[in-house]
């Protein structure tokens, strides 16, 4: 069995043998129920655009919560010292803790399904494909952000600074899409294509663009790259 | 087996293991003894390749530590210092982890042969943070010989336990070492002592000895100290001294009436209890007690590590 595996199943298991898990999930959910269902009669639209707007900006929260602990915990807890004296590549604990990082966030995708239950009892001409790609998107979205999580998580043995860095990186991928107006013209395609709203938003339309899973792809790899970068440095200790 | 040269690690500007040099030979059983802080962690953290050396190099088994890491990682079993473990796993789940990553094969058959050997058995299914230290302590172990490893490494093994554990664990520890490279690093002088064959001192990043205990005892303390108590007259008492040859009396500090206790030095190789007993008998004093003052290797660990801690 891959070693990485190994290393999801034990956070798996670590996130769901604590409550912390639990309560992230259940407020991710309340907040995304709220924000979809009180204007849904309102907008009177078979859809699950609120849905799809309220979940990125709640990933801001939900993501550097589930990720602070994953390496800061084992580098406070002395683990690290045990992990990393058995034979397991750096790479694989990172792509082990990504995997379970990812899970977590698909299981908090696949419960709010219970919306799309609903719009598609209440509506009808559902276009299926949108919501589908939307679903991607959020993954992929999450995913990104998970890696930046992690990579914030390596950095320190701190919990809550690893918390409040990766909330600031992930909330300045996030927040850039609000400064193109103010942007020179020439600088607007980069800032753009820096925005991770851009993709997102590409993606939930329904019309999966190699351009946006290149975009995310490569955050990915970088992050989870500078994240075994800063393990296999670890002569500050 | 494990060839250290030249061995260098600088934390910033602080150099906390200085051009170290040894070898540990298949088989043995090496206490790695030093003061608080001298460098005994670190090194052990980069022969198990959790730290990378500033200069020098590390060889297990022909293998440098530079390019086959995995390689020694497989050959090693360490119990880290505060022996760290995931504490909301149960004792199994634990073993279970480690036996998947070192893919273990026929693991059930070896998780409970290793829990019989470290005496988990009433356990097994409880949580790791519910356990005493002396139990946590035994599933570290438990941890660091599931794979069989050649090499085993003990970073302060008993540390904050309380006396019949540190029994339970040096009897452990034997009982390993008979088939096993074994290294064990300690600030307690009795531990290492009591079992092992060889010794390296370190202090402040440098090797200050290297031997088995009786020769550290021999090279750093060639006096024997012996310790009379008898009952005699007390003028007479120093006339020991003019009567045989090459003792030196350090003290006589009355007890009871006419009971005196009497401290005697001669060199090691030159016994003379034999005189001193005769010459007693000739005075027709009683001897109530004489005997020879162990010359621990605390004295010699106090003579090397203490120079150069007051410099």
């Amino acid at each position: 069995m891959n070693l990485a595996i190994t290393i999801t199943k034990k956070e798996i298991k670590s996130y769901f043998s604590s409550p912390s898990a639990y309560i992230v999930l259940v407020i991710f959910l309340l907040l995304s129920g709220w924000f979809f269902a009180s204007p849904l009669f309102i907008n009177n639209q078979a859809n699950l655009r609120t849905l799809f707007g309220i979940i990125p900006l709640l990933y801001l929260f939900f993501i550097p919560a589930i990720t602070m602990g994953l390496i800061s915990r084992e580098k406070n807890n002395g683990t690290m010292e045990l992990l990393a004296t058995l034979p397991i590549k750096n790479s694989q604990i990172i792509m082990g803790k990504f995997w379970a990082s990812i899970i977590l966030i698909g299981v908090g995708l696949l419960l709010t399904l219970i919306h799309f239950i609903t719009i598609m009892m209440l509506g009808t001409n559902i276009d299926f494909g949108a919501i589908f790609c939307g679903y991607i998107g959020l993954l992929f979205m999450g995913a990104v952000y998970s890696s930046i999580g992690i990579f914030a998580s390596s950095i320190t043995s701190n919990q809550i600074v690893s918390l409040i860095i990766s909330f600031f990186i992930i909330f300045f991928f996030f927040i850039i899409r609000f400064f193109l107006f103010f942007v020179p013209d020439f600088m607007v395609g980069i800032f753009q294509f820096i925005s991770i709203d851009y993709h997102f938003s590409n993606i939930s339309r329904g019309v999966i663009d190699t351009r946006n899973i290149i975009y995310f792809v490569s955050l990915i790899v970088l992050f989870l790259k500078l994240a075994q970068i800063s393990l296999e440095n670890r002569n500050w200790k | 087996m494990i060839r250290i040269q030249n061995l260098t690690k600088d934390y910033g500007l602080v150099r906390a293991v200085n051009h170290v040099n040894f070898e540990i030979n298949e088989g043995e059983i090496l206490g790695f003894l030093g003061p608080n802080g001298a460098g005994k962690t670190t090194t052990l953290r980069m022969i198990t390749c959790f730290l990378s050396p500033t200069s020098g190099s590390i060889e297990v088994e022909n293998m440098n530590i530079k390019n086959k890491q995995l390689e020694i990682k497989r050959l090693i079993g360490y119990l880290p210092e505060h022996n760290p473990l995931y504490v909301d796993m149960t004792v199994y789940d634990y073993l279970k982890f480690i036996a998947d990553i070192r893919k273990i094969p026929n693991f059930g058959h070896r998780i409970k042969e290793v829990i019989k050997q470290c005496g988990l058995n009433g356990v097994v299914h409880k949580s790791i943070n519910t356990l005493s230290k002396g139990y946590k302590q035994r599933v570290g172990f438990a941890q660091a010989i599931l794979h069989d490893p050649k090499i085993l490494i003990l970073d302060e093994p008993t540390s904050g336990l309380d006396p019949n554990q540190i029994v339970e664990i040096r009897e452990l520890i034997k009982e390993l070492g008979k088939k096993k490279t074994l290294i064990i690093s300690s600030h307690i002088l009795q531990e290492v002592q009591a079992v092992c064959d060889r010794i390296v001192i370190i202090n402040e990043g440098k090797i200050v000895a290297d031997g088995s205990t009786e020769e550290l005892q021999s090279a750093f303390n060639n006096k024997t100290k012996l310790k009379l108590e008898l009952i005699a007259n007390k003028d007479e008492i120093t006339a020991i001294v003019d009567n045989i040859k090459e003792i030196a009396l350090l003290s006589i500090s009355p007890l009871r009436e006419k009971t005196f206790s009497v401290e005697i030095e001669f060199d090691s190789t030159n016994d003379k209890r034999a005189e001193i007993f005769n010459f007693i008998k000739s005075k027709e004093w009683t001897l109530l007690e004489m005997y020879r003052e162990n010359v621990s290797l605390e004295a010699v660990f106090r003579n090397l590590t203490i120079e150069g801690g007051k410099r």
